[in-house]
């Protein structure tokens, strides 16, 4: 058998963007060994991505805010698909969560009277998001990684984790290899934190960075744990469409959050037409209302009396208005719709977006300041997950754990913008601190089996050995041909079971996946480990989506337009039988009594 | 539209062991960045043809590399700004040592922000700050870590003083906490001693490759030598202000 370095730790954290990032602190401030596994360099995961904001009822800028709302909010916007607790537990705990960032260094843009400001976003009755301009993500992340280089945690840079190892049915260490020469890795733990992000690669136009390759669900599912709503793919309404090769990069909300404007092309704000009648309230009635909404924000005034703009509204809703609008013939030149933010002053344009301005003028030679832009939806983020219990982040598998994009049951059918990074703060803590816990009742290291070592080393050496084995960027691209046209944004029942039949062929391709060259910083290697993780998430997204028979959130099918009552009762969940995914109906969780209050009272979104 | 061409590449492949130039020729699309061509060649020609990228957008730092010479971040390094026929080398930052092909050791990097003492708030603050303190600071944190101000430092890329100097982007980092007006600690020391900031010469190299426009000499370095000079080298100075005024 090769060679392998081992490493022992009371909690592995395996991912480190802010969830792992915050996990980690929090598991490391219990005294215990703590190892963070980066699958890049430290500081590069994908919330460094992050734009908008992070969401909390700190009510800083409208005072009339609180985690009742907060809570209200993520649950409307999620169709009541979430986990009711998990709603609750991000309501109540994101405010906290955020002022710790800022007593470990944060500095978020501040309101007149010197506290933290918070911008509108879509589905967020008051102005909720703590920014700092639009790179709210980095300020995040850096923060994080400034805070955890001095909390005495051990870090493995550029590590991928191939396989969890258990102990009976206990988790008890993972096994890896380093990209910068192959060298193997075992790390020994007693307890193992998921916080691998979501499944963005398995899209060809995307948002997501390429580390987003489903690993902590593919690891978890093999590890017996089940995964939850899939079906809940989030296309974020507005990725840039132009040029190709930035096709999916990430327009932030916070565009249309400062009052940016979409129209068709034929300069027709489309918005009110898909507004959901029941919602139809808590927008602008008319351009002049919308335009009063922007002229308040402008001049800085904290609260306002008017409604929001109809490109308010929520993504899943947004996205679909905008490929409607394609789809019907009225989209832009290159097949997206207009951005419009260029009516305002362009140095509050520059203020408030500065790295929007940037991006659109590096990488598609076009100024926001004076034009509009184009842009169409992106996949954007999973909703769906591994199951873990609330309070703890714990999976069925006992000792593993996750938390963020990786988890599941938080945002239910639809996450609110905003409510990614507060998941971060919110359950990577909660995960650090169940982690420690469980790890502290742990007295020996649990067992680890040699049969699954040279499992793990026989699946990694594999691809080396096909000389004919087929080419890894071929199979992602055959994967995109599928998930684009079987499980995109309108999904039907013939698309998806011929979907689910071309992933079934192209798995049995992955299985005889090749690779030239060594095993130092070998990316054709490396992808020929993640297609495999990438496939169990396409699959599960195809097989979670053909058995969910309506229309909610996320999840629109053409053929059961409608959303069911009786089907907002459930979880879809899939799990490992052998060589096969299984699928049931899981019951939601039941919300109290005082919860359920909060869901009916009609709170007013504007005075 | 422009017509499409094919462009030519030479890309370096090597490790620490040595190596040598690569010639690809690569079909330009429309809007394409240097970044698409390496990706190019790693689903067309090469699949191991090894380099770090993470968002393709500019925010994350990742794929910091030579382009002619230049240092760049691939991902915003338009062909479009190449004559069709011009050869357009890639290669690895070179202060760096080589891991492979067009993946650096930035590990040194890592290091240094562990010497610095990290946010230190002051007691029974409460919180509020104006944005018009905040602004520098704000400035300093835009820093993406892509360590092209490392790589062009003459300190470190000519003289390889990394026992000496942390570097420019270490610099931004103090100075991120020196001008947080709510930060309590001191690290002129560090910056005088371990730091090194004596070993700028303000050649300012480091900000003209900033991708975040930082004004790292100029905002960050030039007013922290002047706090360390009046620190350690002007005594008048150091005892009129430890009289007239309170640390920051």
């Amino acid at each position: 058998m090769s060679n392998y370095e081992i490493k022992e730790h009371d909690v592995l954290v395996i991912g480190a963007g802010g969830a792992g990032l915050r996990a980690a602190i929090e598991a490391a401030g219990k005294g215990i060994s703590v190892g963070l596994v980066c699958k890049s360099l430290l500081g590069k995961a994908h919330t460094v991505m992050a734009e908008g904001g992070v969401a909390a009822s700190l009510g800083t800028v409208d005072s009339r805010d609180g985690w009742q709302t907060h809570f209200r909010d993520t649950m409307i916007g999620g169709k009541y698909l979430n986990n009711y607790r998990m709603a609750e537990l991000h309501a109540k705990e994101a405010a906290e969560c955020v002022y710790e960032l800022e007593k470990w260094g944060a500095v978020f843009d501040r309101t007149h009277d010197g506290k933290i400001l918070q911008r509108a976003f879509g589905g967020h009755t008051y102005k909720r998001l703590c920014h700092v301009g639009d790179r709210t993500g980095l300020e995040m992340i850096r923060t994080l990684q400034d805070k955890g280089v001095h909390s005495g945690i051990d870090v493995y840079m550029e590590c991928t984790i191939s396989k969890l190892l258990k102990d009976g049915d206990k988790v008890s260490g993972a096994f890896g290899y380093f990209r910068e020469d192959g060298r193997y890795i075992l790390f020994r733990a007693k307890a193992i934190v998921l916080a691998t992000g979501g499944t963005g690669r398995a899209f060809e136009v995307t948002s997501n960075s390429w580390e987003y390759t489903a690993d902590g669900q593919a690891l978890a599912y093999d590890a017996g744990a089940d995964l939850i709503d899939m079906e809940f793919v989030q296309f974020h309404p507005t990725g840039m469409v132009w040029p190709p090769g930035v096709r999916g990069i990430l327009v932030t909300e916070a565009v249309r959050g400062e009052g940016g404007r979409l129209t068709n092309k034929d300069g027709e704000r489309f918005m009110w037409k898909y507004l959901p009648d029941a919602l139809r309230g808590d927008y602008a009635a008319d351009i002049n209302e919308a335009n009063a909404w922007v002229n308040d924000t402008l001049s800085g005034k904290l609260k306002t009396d008017y409604r929001r703009p109809p490109e308010l509204s929520t993504r899943d809703n947004v996205a679909r208005a905008i490929y409607t609008e394609v789809k019907e013939g009225r989209g832009s030149e290159h097949g997206g719709v207009y951005l419009d933010i260029s009516y305002q002053p362009a140095d509050r344009v520059k203020k408030k977006l500065p790295s929007m301005y940037h991006q659109f003028k590096d990488l598609a030679d076009v100024d926001i300041t004076k034009g509009p832009m184009e842009v169409g939806p992106t996949m954007h983020y999973t909703m769906g997950g591994i199951r873990v219990e609330a309070d703890t982040q714990m999976s069925k598998v006992p000792g593993l754990f996750a938390a963020g994009e990786c988890s599941g049951g938080m945002h239910g059918a639809n996450r609110l913008g905003g409510n990614s990074l507060s998941d971060l703060i919110v359950f990577g803590r909660r995960a650090g601190r169940g982690a420690a816990a469980y790890a502290s009742n742990i007295s020996e290291m649990p067992k680890i089996s040699d049969a699954e070592i040279k499992e793990a080393i026989d699946e990694l050496e594999a691809p080396f050995k096909r000389e004919k084995g087929h080419n890894p960027y071929k199979l992602q691209k055959d994967m995109y041909a599928i998930t684009g046209s079987c499980f995109g944004i309108f999904r039907v029942e013939a698309d998806l079971k011929k979907g689910l039949d071309m992933m079934e062929e192209l798995n049995e391709r992955i299985k005889q996946v090749g690779c030239g060259g060594g095993k130092n910083y070998n990316p054709g290697w490396h992808l020929a480990r993640d297609l495999r993780n990438l496939s169990i998430a396409a699959e599960a997204i195809g097989r979670s989506a053909l058995s969910r028979k309506e229309s909610r959130g996320a999840h629109s099918r053409l053929d059961f337009p409608d959303t069911d009552e009786d089907q907002g009762h459930e979880n879809t969940s899939v799990w490992k039988d052998g060589d096969k995914m299984q699928l049931a109906k899981t019951p939601l969780p039941v919300m109290p009594a005082e919860l359920k209050e909060l869901l009916k009272k009609k709170e007013v979104s504007h005075a | 539209m422009p017509e499409a061409y094919n462009a030519k590449l030479r890309v370096y492949r090597g490790d620490a062991s040595g190596g040598t130039f690569k010639d690809y020729t690569v079909p330009v699309e429309e809007g394409m960045v240097v970044l698409d061509a390496i990706h190019y060649i790693q689903r067309e020609v090469d699949p191991d043809l090894a380099v770090r990228w993470n968002c393709k957008a500019a925010k994350c730092g990742s794929c910091s590399a030579e382009v002619n010479g230049h240092p760049s971040l691939m991902c915003k390094t338009r062909m479009k700004g190449f004559s069709p026929d011009e050869t357009i080398t890639v290669q690895p930052i070179q202060s760096f040592p080589i891991i492979k092909d067009l993946v650096t050791d930035v590990s040194w990097n890592y290091e240094q922000n562990k010497r610095i003492q990290p946010f230190t708030p002051k007691k029974d603050t409460d919180w509020i700050m104006y944005q018009e303190d905040i602004e520098r600071v704000q400035e300093f944190r835009k820093c993406i870590e892509c360590f092209l101000c490392q790589n062009v430092c003459h300190v470190l890329r000519d003289n390889d003083r990394k026992d000496a100097f942390s570097g420019p982007r270490f610099m931004i980092r103090v100075a991120s906490l020196e001008m947080h007006p709510l930060d309590d600690a001191d690290r002129l020391e560090f910056l005088h001693k371990e730091g090194g900031i004596g070993y700028c010469n303000i050649t300012k190299c480091c900000t003209e490759v900033c991708p975040e426009s930082i004004h790292i000499t100029d905002n960050g370095i030039i007013p922290m030598k002047e706090r360390v000079v009046d620190e350690y080298y002007d005594p008048v100075a150091k005892f009129l202000k430890k009289v007239f005024s309170p640390k920051k």
